[in-house]
């Protein structure tokens, strides 16, 4: 569709395309705001040239971090704790990673943090199989901080390169879920302080606004380093990112685009933000 | 969460106007914009918002409101009224064969709810007296087949598999003549998530439809879903006509407008919700109650 001109319709319009790719009315309305000061400001003219600096300006917050959007690995040892609200992809992740790693020549293991959810722990072995990581377990029901525990003393006697920590998915709503991932959290600093950190925020792109309730809560419970953005292989974008990175200085580090093994990706803001305007 | 809820700030925009004497159209403006911007807020779908709050202005700028003496209240009737009616007016259940069995085909996108939900719904229909069978069809998640036996075994229902190396639109099939020898009156298939643009699974889909013909299609979506829900929904419901849908992790604080999207493009109840990861954590549907919710009142 092509604009005659500068209009009302015309920022409507891109309203529309924001709102629809789950970046919310708010943070919607503040990027539309910028725009028009800008449109102004720069005395544009030309309707498709609105277009192009809408993109620059949400580029440039997803670039606020730059050089956040990668994994700290590098110096090892790294653990990796993986959380997020049930059935985002934390487990499907840890395999896709591990693999990851596997390819790089690290020594990966892998802990079974999720005691709870019916089979978690075959599915995550399955994973481990494939990707040919280490596995610790402790069998259903057990403590998860105490599965943690011995993954951490696994990779200390083991030098792995890699310690990959999968947990319960868990809504941020519930007290008891998240006082027992804040012990998981106190486990992995008390026990392996010399060890790299990444926790990552696991976020289901179909996800709405309630990603900025779930990455406020996650954050305050085990500081999150980054988020992993999966299922971007369906039509939704996940927008809300956006406010993720904007509002809490969260940094997209991967993207899940299938359910195979090698379906993980590095966060690409070109990509990303194309994306929202296909 | 601090939440200043949408009633308190339609009654201070229009409470105000008020003592200005009638209403204007404007003023009513004034007030749906607040609505909209909710609504959006709790993500039910742009388009679907933008209907909806045409609808309610039409009723709004009719005399009853303009000249009310408590207009911030009438719209918010009229905004709740609205929504109920749109949400489903009654709880609505299950349809059960007269002849049994009744079958059940439980669908969605990926970590929707659905394995979890089948043994909900499993529970549920036990202790309603029936004797349901639990059937693995996705033969393709790692210990998918696994979950639901263990979901199976936790709330005392069998679980008919035939391990990963069978067609599901064959294992389906074997499910409904093994549940007819073993008097089995509700049989509950379980089947992998998969995307709606995925044309292979979604063809899948359509060919364990017609090979068991089933009494209940359910959708199972997430109340956490955000813009896309009217997408999937749709696409879902035209390749299977769906008779009804769940709406899981409603435990959560989203609000779910996804419930309000679904609702309007497909006319398909919501059956039932759940409300934890627990297998006796399935409730009916109120629709009053999910309007309320999503508007944050
Ligand atoms: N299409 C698609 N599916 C994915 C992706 N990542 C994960 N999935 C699927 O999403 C579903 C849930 O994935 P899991 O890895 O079990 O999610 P989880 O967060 O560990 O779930 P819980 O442990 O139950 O909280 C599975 O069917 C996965 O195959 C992705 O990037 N794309
Ligand atoms: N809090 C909460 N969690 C739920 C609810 N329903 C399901 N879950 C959780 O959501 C996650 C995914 O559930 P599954 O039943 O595995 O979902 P699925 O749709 O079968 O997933 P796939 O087979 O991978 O597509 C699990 O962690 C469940 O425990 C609910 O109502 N509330
Ligand atoms: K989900
Ligand atoms: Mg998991
Ligand atoms: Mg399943």
């Amino acid at each position: 569709r092509s604009y005659g001109k500068i209009d009302e319709e015309l920022f409507d319009d891109l309203e529309e395309i924001l709102v629809t790719a789950d970046v919310g009315i708010n943070t919607t309305m503040e990027i539309i705001d910028r725009l028009k000061n800008r449109v102004k400001e720069e005395k544009i003219s030309e309707p498709d040239k609105v277009r192009e600096l809408l993109k620059e300006e949400i580029k440039k917050i997803m670039e606020e971090s730059e050089g956040d959007n990668k994994l700290k690995i590098g110096s090892s040892p790294t653990v990796i704790l993986m959380v997020g609200v049930n059935g985002v992809g934390k487990t499907t992740t840890i395999g896709k990673l591990s693999y990851n790693f596997k390819k790089q020549g690290k020594k990966v293991i892998i802990a079974a943090g999720d005691t709870f959810r019916a089979a978690a722990i075959e599915q995550l072995e399955e994973w481990s199989n494939r990707s040919g990581a280490d596995f610790v377990k402790h069998s259903e029901g057990a403590d998860p901080a105490a599965v943690i525990f011995d993954g951490i003393q696994a990779a200390k006697a083991r030098k792995a390169d890699v310690l990959i920590c999968d947990t319960a998915g868990r809504l941020h709503n519930k007290k008891n879920l998240m006082n027992e991932l804040s012990k998981i959290f106190r486990v992995v600093n008390s026990e392996f302080p010399e060890a790299e950190k990444e926790v990552l925020l696991v976020l289901d792109a179909t996800t709405g606004q309630n990603a900025i309730s779930q990455a406020k809560v996650f954050k305050e419970v085990c500081d999150i380093t980054g988020v992993v953005l999966t299922k971007l292989d369906g039509t939704a974008k996940g927008g809300v990112v956006i406010a993720l990175q904007s509002e809490l200085g969260l940094p997209v580090k991967l993207v899940g685009i299938g359910e195979k093994i090698d379906d993980l990706q590095e966060f690409n803001v070109e990509d990303f933000v194309e994306a929202i305007f296909d | 969460m601090v939440f200043e809820s949408l009633s308190e700030k339609l009654q201070n925009a229009l409470g105000k106007l008020r003592s200005k004497g009638k209403l204007t159209e404007k003023d009513v403006d004034t007030a749906l914009r607040e609505v909209r911007l909710a609504l959006l807020e709790a993500d039910v779908n742009f388009r679907v918002v933008k209907d909806f709050v045409k609808r309610v202005k039409e009723r709004a700028i009719g005399s009853e409101v303009m000249e009310s003496l408590t207009p911030g209240q009438q719209v918010i009737k009229i905004v709740n009224e609205e929504l109920t009616i749109l949400m489903g007016e009654r709880e609505s259940k299950l349809n059960i064969a007269s002849t049994p069995p009744t079958i059940i085909l439980m669908c969605g996108l990926q970590g929707a709810g659905k394995t979890t939900t089948a043994g909900k719904l499993a529970n549920n229909l036990l202790k309603q007296n029936k004797r349901p069978l639990l059937v693995a069809c996705d033969i393709y998640r790692p210990a998918a087949i696994k979950q639901l036996e263990v979901v199976g075994e936790r709330v005392g229902v069998p679980v008919f598999t035939m391990g990963d190396r069978n067609n599901p639109v064959d294992i389906a099939k074997a499910a409904i003549e093994y549940g007819k020898k073993n008097n089995n009156d509700i049989i509950i298939i379980d089947t992998a998530g998969r995307l709606h643009i995925d044309d292979d699974l979604m063809e899948e889909l359509e060919n364990i439809y017609s090979a068991v013909n089933p009494h209940e299609v359910l959708l199972v979506v997430d109340a956490m879903t955000g813009q896309d829900a009217v997408n999937v929904a749709e696409t879902f419901n035209d390749r299977l006509e769906i008779t009804g849908v769940i709406l899981t992790k409603l435990d959560g604080d989203a609000r779910g407008g996804a419930a309000l999207s679904i609702r309007s493009v497909t006319k398909k109840p919501i059956k039932f919700v759940g409300m934890g990861e627990k297998l006796d954590q399935l409730e009916p549907f109120h629709p009053d109650r999910m309007a309320s919710r999503i508007l944050g009142m």
